[in-house]
């Protein structure tokens, strides 16, 4: 039989901070970690997606191993001995999150910001270190990345100098979940960039507006053009949003949304990333289909006569 | 089938099973999340077979696509039954143990052989023997069917043929196999499940059980006729009679949605008095003589739904319904109290605490359970029963739990009610799109980047035989009527067959050409298959075409049973 | 009913109306040997029953890089109507194949002003001080279209030139000139020594190095004999206490890793990886091209031991020359009955195929060699799984440079004790050194393991001019000062000296160098070498490099600078995913200890 869900039936232990915990096989150090009540800094880890272990924020201490190794992808296996908060560690996830906040506009990444200031990341010291010397101008200039906010459509926008390349849109795109593919990495180092092929507009990529890669982004580089509007006049307030769990009222699959509102209003739609059904994927209907409850119900439509005859008499 | 009305596998079947039959359906655009589950199972290896007249986006992801003629299912089905009991691939205990009617079912199908299924059907014999052969031997396999099954003046004909080969193979009943078909309403199961059938009562009890009937009666405090109402399509032949001359439509846009729709257009003219319930002034609502505006049933709303997984679940008010409307629930409730009666379950909650100590599939589900999961699957009977995630699986006890034994079924094959001709020489059939939904009442409401409009997809050679282009203008006509649209240019379509959606009928109402001929057992139309003849015209069409965003208010829906607007009971 | 691809839908992908040109289509289907009717990644079997799906789609998916090359070559970028082409053929999603295509340095994706086939100039440093610029600057006056890159492996003849051709052969112009490269082996004399460079130093080889009647006059072949007599057991027991170890740089033993391959289950790999791209280093080519034929009986050696049915070259794309003798030695080869459905007799299939890598310094990263020759981006994958288990294709697989294969013929030849005969207790055998730069005979040596650093540069001619610094091991290794002369050249040694022998590059810096610009060069080389996937990598080889190039214009760094450079070393030596990023700061922090950038301020 096509293999699914494993049943598990075994499983490990291993010890964070000294500290023992026992999880099923197969399951992350990650998972471990969170077992023994250890909160661990994320960026491209998702719980719906499969662990690219790309930006190394989450990386631990393995006794035994030369590097420090990423818990998110890591299998915990018997015996492991993990530290998540020795030297080592608080450096590198402190680098990781200063080389971020040193390339990237991350005003709209508040987890990043918060684990910044855990781990005391100064953004600011490579431009210093540039600047510092000569006449006070920087002979070379700090690299960022630089990028113009792409408006292409009604549902979404890219602001790409806040992507971190995390994968997780490409992946949520791609095969884990929608298997469209109108997104992946393209050129190489510091200048790799999310792209749709020759960069073309998103309307005439493959994308089918599904909103999966904005729903997994960590940085707000893909917003909901609802958000996005709304921030641009200063009224975007999550304090004052109020999240509603429903069923998406288009075909009979059972998708479960939660409708964000503010004022009385839906300003954005997602879907719990642990529901059976959805694991937080929508498809364009689900996702952006709901206008026509803001929308004047009881107007007749513009065109009321169709080109068209009858044959009855 | 085999007593219940729903489809036996959960979805997370789909991600283990080995082999999948998609047949009819376009699941890729019109359930694009089940879809993600169905590709799961692809990665994991399971082996896909699309059966559709056209090479659909589903059908691109089928390891074989297998492009019948439409309305030859039944002839398609027989000739892999055929196959399967020529070659000894059935599962004879199975079928001995659990199963009644085989013999004639055997002897029935005896004349579609490989090479009769290709003349019926225009798959070539080869192809149907793989398929064959896959499905039989597969360790566990699925069949799975939309609209393309149902639509069509043959409907239960054909889901039973279906149902033939799972009894053959004994791919039902076991954890990986099953029979699926995939609702089209975020309601259309619940809408069934609740009653909304002329035969059935809330729970899916038979009208016709005098035992059950009593217990209703005894809870709603009256006498309950025996004899069953009338299904949508029967609706439609009684108004012609001139017996029914009032209706009352709640959530349903058949001035838009019925084939044939100027004939359908033309009754509800004639009708005394025509009560239009909806959440926006649909086409059929602007004829109404009364229109109760309603509130959102999933958005504005306390209630629930049931999916095609047979999962209950609830929806929720988020937003307050605008200007006067009202949920379904209270605009019900207070039409019986004008009536005269007094009901006592007035709200959601209290709906469905009655529909518990009613419904034996439902007892289980507590409202605080449905609160707090993520939904349960019926049946569920009791408060510790966790729901179910595969159904019949007394098929495979050795006494079989004391049911009776499924029985084979003998189904004729019948082509399309309405032939090719001279005059009208091309087959029309119709169908959703990704990013639009049945007749645009609350897609036209969003601007899509990919919504196209409807135009009439037409294949390489039918076009280069016409002498059209991507983008003409083209009048199309079946018996029944005209209507002006753009030409499309595919290759997903074989010859002789064209396709249209049916989302934006202000613009362009393909509906006029449809047939409505109905299943007499089902009452749904022949939406699938008619006749029709393309005659390019030298301009433009007036009001056809590509709209990127359509307008607001058309209708809700096209079937029969329930639609968005039902919220608990509904 | 015949169906023209570019029509054909599959997997719900999109495609833009851009068409390939008439040339185009057949420069991939000649490359993909695919008629107009299929076999892509859709068959139509009949307009009523189509294949497809995605796991054709899958299958097909490691002929994106060869279909790239060969639009590349015949229209001198990647064209939408031909990355469309390719696409549909295939089965590749165009973002995914446009992301492949812009990880290549070889692969343009803009139309090129020109008709002409690019000169690809090396400016890394042995080039850069053997005038690169200059070079460069002169083809272009010459009309000819340059590119200026990174180490093209011709460092012993420097400044290296390469022509990617425009709808003819790539060339390499030394090769066409005859310049033959030095090649000095210490133990070639001895008969029970062992030696890579026997077969290539030897005068009557050098004309038919890929004639298998010639291989085989020359005791070719007895490697496959032996192996085949001593059955795979004793072959990996042989190589196990043989102590041979991997040349590439991470020296794991390979007696360990044949032995887990041989272990697992199902479909198994062996790639020879010939993507060496270490600035530097030229060692494998010289291999390839001088004694191809003794490079696919060492693959075929490996694939019969450890039960492999595929065997695989992945080459840089910079070396036609090799590639071109390979390709003869694997004809050569299934004529002679090596490879095939009963591959040396054995009783076994196996063959090989080959691909050429297309200018990316990370596919030398066996992880991310399985990803290019899979046809993705080259990105490394995370460690564990390793390769022996999960490799290439996702199945057990052996990867090995053709020196450390090359080897392997050489313990089954003498055996290994006499292979231990040679070399340390610790590093057995020999290893060769590329040396380059300021030294009075640039070229290829073997030595046995252990030999001192200054006995190795005295082989080369000795230091012309004062001697400044050497840097061993390549970009990725560290640098020494004059004070290292007495250092054994092996593994244990260089290791506890905090340095590295890498693959075994030896560049040499006399005190006319200007160490800051080579050390600049160097942080940028990694800079446009990282691949981008993880973030101490991408971001640390940018502000590495920023902060360098920072100091060489002061001419000294600053505390804070070095403490700076140190944390991010911290970082990308902890925290990457792979060896790039692990080592992308030793040259730099060696070059700083060593006061090649100046001495510190306060």
């Amino acid at each position: 039989m096509n293999p699914g869900n494993g049943i598990v039936d075994s499983h490990v232990a291993v010890s964070i901070d000294g500290r023992e915990v026992t999880v099923p096989q197969g399951q992350t150090i990650l998972a471990a970690c969170t077992a023994a009540g250890v909160e661990t800094p994320t960026i491209c880890w998702a719980p719906n997606l499969t662990p690219v272990n790309v930006c190394r924020v989450c990386v631990v201490e393995l006794e035994g191993s030369r590097t420090l190794v990423p818990a998110c992808s890591r299998p915990a296996e018997d015996g492991m001995q993990i530290s998540t908060d020795s030297e080592r560690v608080r450096h590198s996830r402190r680098m990781v999150l200063e080389f971020l906040g040193s390339a990237n506009d991350l005003s709209q990444a508040d987890e990043i910001a918060e684990w910044s200031q855990h781990y005391g990341a100064d953004a600011r010291r490579y431009a210093a270190e540039l600047a510092a010397d000569a006449d006070g101008e920087p002979e070379v200039a700090l690299e960022l990345v630089d990028d113009p906010v792409r408006i292409q459509d009604d549902l979404y926008i890219r602001a790409y100098d806040r992507c971190v390349l995390c994968y997780k849109c490409v992946e949520a795109c791609g095969d884990d979940a929608q298997h469209t593919f109108a997104i992946a990495v393209a050129g190489r180092g510091f200048d790799a960039r999310i792209r749709t092929e020759y960069d073309v507009e998103l309307p005439e990529s493959a994308c089918v507006y599904c909103g999966n890669c904005v729903a997994v982004c960590p940085t707000g580089a893909l917003q909901f053009r609802t958000e996005f509007d709304l921030r641009a006049v200063g009224e975007w307030r999550p304090d004052d949003q109020t999240v509603t769990r429903t069923v998406c009222s288009y075909c009979g699959v059972g998708c479960n949304l939660e409708l964000h509102t503010q004022d009385e209003r839906i300003v954005k739609v997602t879907s719990p990333e642990d529901h059976s059904v959805t694991s937080g994927h929508l498809c364009i209907k689900g996702r952006f289909g709901w206008q026509y409850v803001h929308a004047p119900a009881f107007e007749p439509p513009a065109t009321d006569t169709p080109a068209s005859e009858s044959t009855e008499p | 089938m085999f007593g219940l009305g729903g489809g036996t596998c959960s979805y997370q079947e789909i991600t283990e099973t080995d082999v999948i039959l998609l047949w009819g359906s376009n699941a890729r655009e019109a359930h694009p999340i089940f879809f993600h589950h169905l590709l799961r199972g692809l990665e994991g290896g399971a082996v896909m077979y699309a059966v559709d007249p056209r090479r659909t986006s589903s059908a691109e992801f089928a390891d074989v696509w297998l492009g019948l003629d439409v309305g030859t299912d039944i002839a398609l089905a027989n000739t892999v039954g055929r196959e399967i009991i020529a070659q000894g691939w059935h599962d004879i205990s199975f079928i001995e143990r659990a199963t009644t009617g085989f013999e004639d079912y055997a002897a029935s199908v005896e004349p579609f052989t490989l090479d009769e299924g290709e003349r019926l059907t225009g798959v070539p014999a080869e192809a149907i023997a793989e398929m064959a052969h896959a499905y039989a031997i597969a360790p566990t396999a699925q069949i799975l069917w939309t609209l393309g099954i149902t639509e069509h003046h043959t409907a239960v004909e054909n889901v039973l043929s279906l149902c033939n080969l799972a009894l053959l193979t004994g791919h039902v009943g076991r954890r990986g196999s099953g029979l699926v078909p995939l609702r089209g309403q975020n309601n259309v199961q619940g809408g069934g499940d609740m009653g909304a059938l002329p035969d059935r009562l809330p729970g899916f009890q038979a009208l016709a059980d005098a035992e059950a009937r009593a217990r209703y009666e005894q809870v709603w405090d009256c006498e309950l006729n025996p004899v069953p109402g009338k299904h949508l399509t029967a609706m439609f032949e009684s108004m012609e009679e001139g017996e029914l001359r009032a209706l009352y439509v709640i959530g349903e846009n058949p001035a838009d949605s019925e084939a044939n729709v100027a004939h359908a257009r033309k009754l509800l003219e004639g009708l005394d008095l025509l009560v239009v319930q909806d959440i926006s002034l649909t086409h059929t609502a602007r004829m109404a003589d009364v229109v109760l505006p309603a509130a959102a049933g999933w958005s504005s709303s306390e209630g629930t739904v049931t999916s095609s997984e047979r999962r209950v679940q609830r929806v929720r008010a988020a937003v307050p319904p605008q200007g006067d409307a009202r949920d379904d629930v209270r605009i019900i409730g207070d039409l019986a109290l004008r009536m005269g009666a007094r009901w006592s379950a007035v709200t959601a909650h209290e709906l469905w605490d009655e529909l518990r100590v009613l419904s034996p599939l439902h007892g289980g589900m507590s409202w605080d359970r449905l609160e707090d999961s993520g939904g349960l699957q019926w049946p569920c009977p009791h408060d510790d029963h966790p729901g179910t995630e595969f159904l019949h699986t007394w098929l495979w006890a050795d006494d079989l739990d004391g049911h009776v034994p499924a029985p084979f079924t003998v189904n004729v094959h019948r082509p399309p009610a309405e032939a090719l001709s001279d005059q009208f020489p091309l087959r029309l059939t119709t169908g959703r799109v990704l990013d639009s939904y049945n007749t645009g009442a609350q897609s036209a409401g969003y601007s899509s980047p990919i919504r196209s409009g409807d135009a009439i997809e037409v294949s390489p050679s039918d076009a280069a035989a016409l002498g059209v282009s991507d983008g003409d203008a083209v009048r199309v006509s079946s018996p029944r009527g005209s209507v002006n649209m753009e030409v499309s240019i595919t290759d997903r379509l074989p010859a002789g067959l064209v396709f249209t959606t049916f989302h934006f009928p202000d613009l362009v109402d393909s509906n006029l050409l449809t047939n409505d001929a109905w299943d007499a057992r089902s009452g749904t139309a022949e939406f699938k298959a008619a006749a029709v003849r393309i005659d390019p015209l030298g301009s433009s069409p007036m009001g056809s075409g590509t709209a990127r965003s359509g307008p607001v208010g058309s209708g809700t829906g096209r079937s029969g049973a329930a639609a968005a607007a039902g919220g608990a009971g509904g | 009913m015949r169906q023209p691809l570019p029509v054909v839908l599959v997997a719900d992908l999109h495609f833009s109306d851009a068409s390939p040109t008439a040339s185009e289509r057949r420069a991939v289907m000649a490359a993909l040997s695919v008629s107009d009717a299929g076999p892509g990644a859709v068959i139509v079997d009949h307009p009523r029953v189509v294949r497809g799906g995605t796991r054709r789609r899958k299958q097909m998916r490691h002929l994106l890089l060869p279909a790239l090359h060969a639009l590349q070559r015949e229209a001198g970028w990647i064209s939408p109507g031909g990355l469309n082409f390719v696409g549909r053929t295939l089965g590749v999603p165009p973002a995914e194949a446009y992301g492949v295509a812009t990880f290549y340095e070889m692969f343009r994706t803009e139309a090129p002003a020109h008709e002409l086939s690019l000169r690809h100039v090396c400016v890394d440093p042995i080039c850069a001080l053997a005038g690169a610029s200059r070079l460069a600057e002169n083809l272009r006056s010459q009309g000819h279209a340059v590119h200026e890159g990174p180490c093209l492996g011709q460092c012993e003849r420097a400044p290296a030139v390469f022509i990617q051709g425009r709808r003819e052969p790539d060339r390499v112009p030394d090769d066409e000139r005859g310049l033959d490269s030095l090649l000095v082996s210490v133990t070639a004399e001895s008969l029970d020594a062992p030696s890579l460079l026997r077969h290539m130093i030897d005068p009557s080889s050098a004309a038919d190095a890929a004639s298998m009647e010639a291989y085989r006059a020359r005791g070719g072949g007895s490697a496959l004999e032996a192996a085949l007599r001593l059955g795979p057991d004793e072959v990996i027991s042989q190589i196990s206490s043989s102590g041979l170890s991997g040349r590439g740089g991470a020296a794991f033993p390979t007696g360990i890793k044949w032995r887990a391959v041989a272990d697992g289950d199902g479909p198994k790999h062996v790639v020879a990886n010939i993507d060496e791209s270490e600035p530097g280093t030229f060692k494998d080519r010289l291999l390839c091209e001088r004694d191809p034929l003794a490079i696919i009986e060492s693959i075929t050696v490996a694939g019969l031991v450890v039960g492999a049915t595929q065997g695989w070259i992945y080459i840089r794309g910079e070396y036609p020359l090799a590639t071109q003798r390979l390709r003869h030695a694997i004809a050569q080869a299934r004529a002679e009955g090596w490879l095939g459905d009963d591959a040396a007799g054995s009783g076994q299939p196996f063959d090989i195929d080959l691909r050429r890598g297309a200018g990316a310094y990370i596919c030398g990263e066996e992880t991310a060699l399985f990803n290019s020759l899979e046809g993705f981006r080259g990105e490394p994958r995370n460690k564990p799984p390793f390769p022996t288990t999960h490799g290439l294709f996702g199945r057990p697989t052996v990867v090995n440079n053709p020196e450390t294969l090359l080897n392997v013929n050489e313990i089954l030849r003498i055996g290994p004790e006499a292979y231990r005969n040679v070399g340390t207790e610790g590093s057995p055998g020999t290893k060769l050194f590329c040396l380059s730069g300021h030294v009075g005979r640039p070229g290829l040596y073997e030595t046995p393991f252990g030999t001192p650093l200054g006995e190795l540069l005295s082989l080369a001619g000795g230091v012309q001019g004062n001697l400044q610094a050497i840097l061993l091991g390549g970009a990725a290794g560290s640098f020494v000062g004059p004070d290292a002369l007495e250092l054994p050249l092996s593994l244990e040694d260089t290791r506890s000296a905090g340095t590295t022998l890498g693959s075994g590059p030896v560049m040499v810096f006399n005190e006319s160098a200007d160490m800051g610009s080579v050390i600049e060069r160097l942080a940028k080389f990694f800079r446009d070498e990282s691949c981008g996937q993880c973030v101490p990598c991408r971001v640390g080889t940018v502000r590495q490099h920023e902060i360098v190039a920072q100091i060489r214009r002061a001419d000294a760094p600053t505390r804070s600078q070095r403490l700076l450079l140190d944390d991010i070393a911290g970082a990308m030596g902890d925290a990457s995913i792979c060896g790039l990023g692990h080592t992308a700061a030793s040259a730099v922090l060696s070059g700083m200890r060593l006061g090649l950038l100046g001495t510190e301020q306060s």
